[in-house]
C-alpha cells in the first residue's frame, strides 16, 4: 500500500483503532467462554485464577490492558469529533494522551500491586 | 469504481434505499451508545480485576462478594451485552469494507453472532451472581 | 531544492492501464506542477491530455495526484513536492475512471453530489419562482457559520480521491457530496432537510466515514469535511433517538 497519501496522524489513529478492535472482538467470545466456564464453580475459579499467574497468561494480559486502552483513547478521539464538534487536531492529542495516561496506569498497577 | 449516471432526480429518496439507510443508520446508533457504555463499564471491570485479583482475594472470597449481589449482575449483563454487539458491529463494518460482505442477511447474521457472544458474557455473569 | 537543472517528470500515458513515460523539463523558479504539464505538452509531446481552466485555484479542474498525493497542480509550487533528486511522478486523480493520461472523469464525483441532495432547495419558493422578500440571515449565527465553513469548495476532488472509504465502497457519496450536503442543512432558507438527511445517511452516506481526516489533510480550500461529516451524524443521531424521523 501506497503511504504516501496515508502518512498523516489522524490516520494512523484509524489504523490503530481498527486493528486494536479487529483483534479485541476476535478475541471476546473466546474470553467470555473461558471465564463462564472457569466461574462455575469455586474449584474451578481458583484453578483458572492459578493459571492466569504463568507468565504467559499474565503477558496475554498485558497485551490485551493496551489494546483496550488503544481501542479506548481511539474511540475517545471518535466520539469527541462526532458528538462534541471538536475541530482542532490539539483536541485529538488530548484524548490520545488521556488514553496513554490510562494505558500506562493501569500497567503500572498490573505489574506492581 | 461504476460510471454509470443517475440523473439528478427532484422525487423523494426512493424508499428502499430509506429504509435500508434507517436500518444501517440504526446499527450506527447502537455501536456509538454502546461505545459510550463500554467505555465506561471498561473502566469499572479493570479496576475491579486488578483490585480483586492482583489484590490476592481467593476465589471464595469473589465469590462472596458478588453472590446475590444484583447490582453487580446487572452491571455484568449490561457490559456483556454492550461488547457483543459493539464487537459485532464493528467486525460487520470491518468485513464489508475489506471484503465486500454486505447486506440484510449478513447484517442478521452479525447480529445473532453479537447476541452469541453476549450470551457467553451472560452466563459468566450468572455464575458469578448465583 | 530546486537547484537542478532540470526536472525527471514520469506521467501517466494511458487509460486504466498504461505506463509511466519519462521527461525532462527545466526547471525554473517559482514553477507550478501545472507549469510542468503544460510545458510537456507544448515542448515535448503535443498528444498529452490534462485539464486546466483557471490557473488561479478557483475552477477545481486540475487536480492529479503529484507524488503520491492529490493536489490542484496550479497552486502547488515544484519546489514544494519535488524529491532531494528532482524527480516528480504525476498520475490521474484516484478513486475515479481514468480518461485518458493525467484527466480522469469525474462524473461519477458528480453524480453523487446530485445523489447527497446537493442543489439548494429554496423553501418559500418551492417550484423555483423568486420568492416576494430577502431572506434574512444573521452571518454570525451558529446555522450560517457552520454553513459558511463548508461554502469554499471548488469540487476539485482532491478530498474524494484522497478518501479511502470511497475506495472500499462504490456507493460512498464522499467528503465534498457530503459536506456541501451539511452547508444545506445549515441554509436557514434551504426546505429539503428531512430528504437531504434520508439521502446521506447509512452505508452509503455519513455513517461509513472513520475520520480518519485525510479530505481534512488535503483540502487546498482548507476546508474540513471530516468535521461536516460528523454535523450530519450529529443530526441524524438526534433526529433518530429522538423519533423525529
Ligand atoms: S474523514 Fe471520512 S470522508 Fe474524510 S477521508 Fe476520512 S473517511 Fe473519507
Ligand atoms: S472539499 Fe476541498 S478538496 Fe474536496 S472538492 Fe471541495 S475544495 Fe476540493
Ligand atoms: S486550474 Fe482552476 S483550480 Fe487549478
Amino acid at each position: 500500500m501506497d503511504m504516501r497519501p496515508r502518512s498523516h496522524p489522524t490516520y494512523l489513529a484509524f489504523v490503530v483503532h481498527r486493528v486494536s478492535g479487529l483483534l479485541l472482538a476476535l478475541f471476546l467470545p473466546l474470553h467470555f467462554w473461558a471465564l463462564g466456564t472457569a466461574i462455575s464453580g469455586e474449584a474451578r475459579l481458583d484453578g483458572f485464577l492459578r493459571w492466569a499467574e504463568n507468565p504467559l497468561a499474565k503477558a496475554a494480559e498485558t497485551i490485551l490492558v493496551i489494546l483496550l486502552a488503544a481501542h479506548l483513547a481511539g474511540g475517545l478521539r471518535v466520539l469527541a469529533l462526532e458528538f462534541l464538534g471538536w475541530r482542532s487536531r490539539q483536541k485529538d492529542m488530548v484524548a490520545a494522551s488521556a488514553g496513554i495516561a490510562l494505558l500506562v496506569g493501569l500497567v503500572f498497577l498490573l505489574n506492581v500491586v | 469504481m461504476s460510471a454509470t449516471r443517475q440523473p439528478a432526480s427532484t422525487k423523494g429518496v426512493n424508499r428502499s434505499h430509506r429504509t435500508r439507510a434507517r436500518a444501517q443508520t440504526h446499527l450506527w446508533v447502537v455501536q456509538r451508545v454502546t461505545a459510550m457504555l463500554l467505555a465506561l463499564a471498561v473502566v469499572v471491570h479493570l479496576v475491579m480485576i486488578v483490585t480483586a485479583v492482583r489484590g490476592g482475594l481467593s476465589a471464595a472470597e469473589i465469590l462472596s462478594r458478588t453472590r446475590g449481589n444484583e447490582a453487580w449482575l446487572a452491571f455484568y449483563v449490561t457490559f456483556a451485552l454492550a461488547a457483543g454487539l459493539h464487537g459485532a458491529i464493528g467486525l460487520r463494518n470491518i468485513a464489508s469494507e475489506a471484503i465486500g460482505l454486505r447486506g440484510r442477511g449478513a447484517d442478521l447474521a452479525w447480529l445473532t453472532a453479537g447476541l452469541l457472544t453476549a450470551g457467553f458474557g451472560i452466563r459468566a455473569a450468572i455464575g458469578l451472581y448465583a | 531544492m530546486a537547484e537542478a537543472a532540470s526536472l525527471t517528470v514520469s506521467v501517466w500515458r494511458g487509460a486504466e492501464q498504461g505506463s509511466f513515460a519519462r521527461f525532462e523539463v527545466p526547471a525554473r523558479a517559482n514553477q507550478t506542477v501545472l507549469d510542468v504539464v503544460t510545458y510537456i505538452q507544448r515542448e515535448l509531446d503535443p498528444s498529452l491530455a490534462y485539464r486546466f481552466a483557471c490557473r488561479v485555484g478557483m475552477c477545481g479542474s486540475c487536480a492529479m495526484t503529484v507524488n503520491g498525493r492529490a493536489r490542484w497542480t496550479c497552486r502547488t509550487h515544484v519546489r514544494k513536492v519535488v524529491d532531494a533528486d528532482g524527480a516528480l511522478e504525476l498520475r490521474p486523480l484516484a478513486n475515479l475512471p481514468v480518461i485518458r493520461d493525467l484527466a480522469a472523469d469525474l462524473a461519477p464525483f458528480f453524480d453523487k453530489w446530485s445523489r447527497a441532495r446537493g442543489t439548494f432547495q429554496p423553501k418559500d419558493a418551492p417550484d423555483g419562482a423568486v420568492p416576494e422578500d430577502f431572506a434574512v440571515v444573521p452571518p454570525a449565527s451558529k446555522q450560517r457559520r457552520e454553513a459558511d465553513a463548508g461554502i469554499e469548495c471548488i469540487g476539485c476532488a482532491v478530498c474524494y480521491a484522497s478518501c479511502d472509504v470511497v475506495a472500499w465502497n462504490d456507493e460512498y457519496l464522499g467528503p465534498a457530496a457530503l459536506n456541501r450536503a451539511w452547508t444545506l442543512v445549515n441554509d436557514v432558507r434551504d426546505g429539503g432537510r428531512a430528504e437531504r438527511l434520508d439521502a446521506v445517511a447509512g452505508d452509503a452516506g455519513c455513517h461509513s466515514c472513520h475520520s480518519t481526516q485525510s479530505c481534512t489533510e488535503r483540502c487546498p480550500k482548507n476546508l474540513d469535511p471530516s468535521s461536516a461529516i460528523a454535523g450530519l451524524k450529529r443530526a441524524l443521531f438526534w433526529d433518530t433517538l429522538l423519533g423525529r424521523r
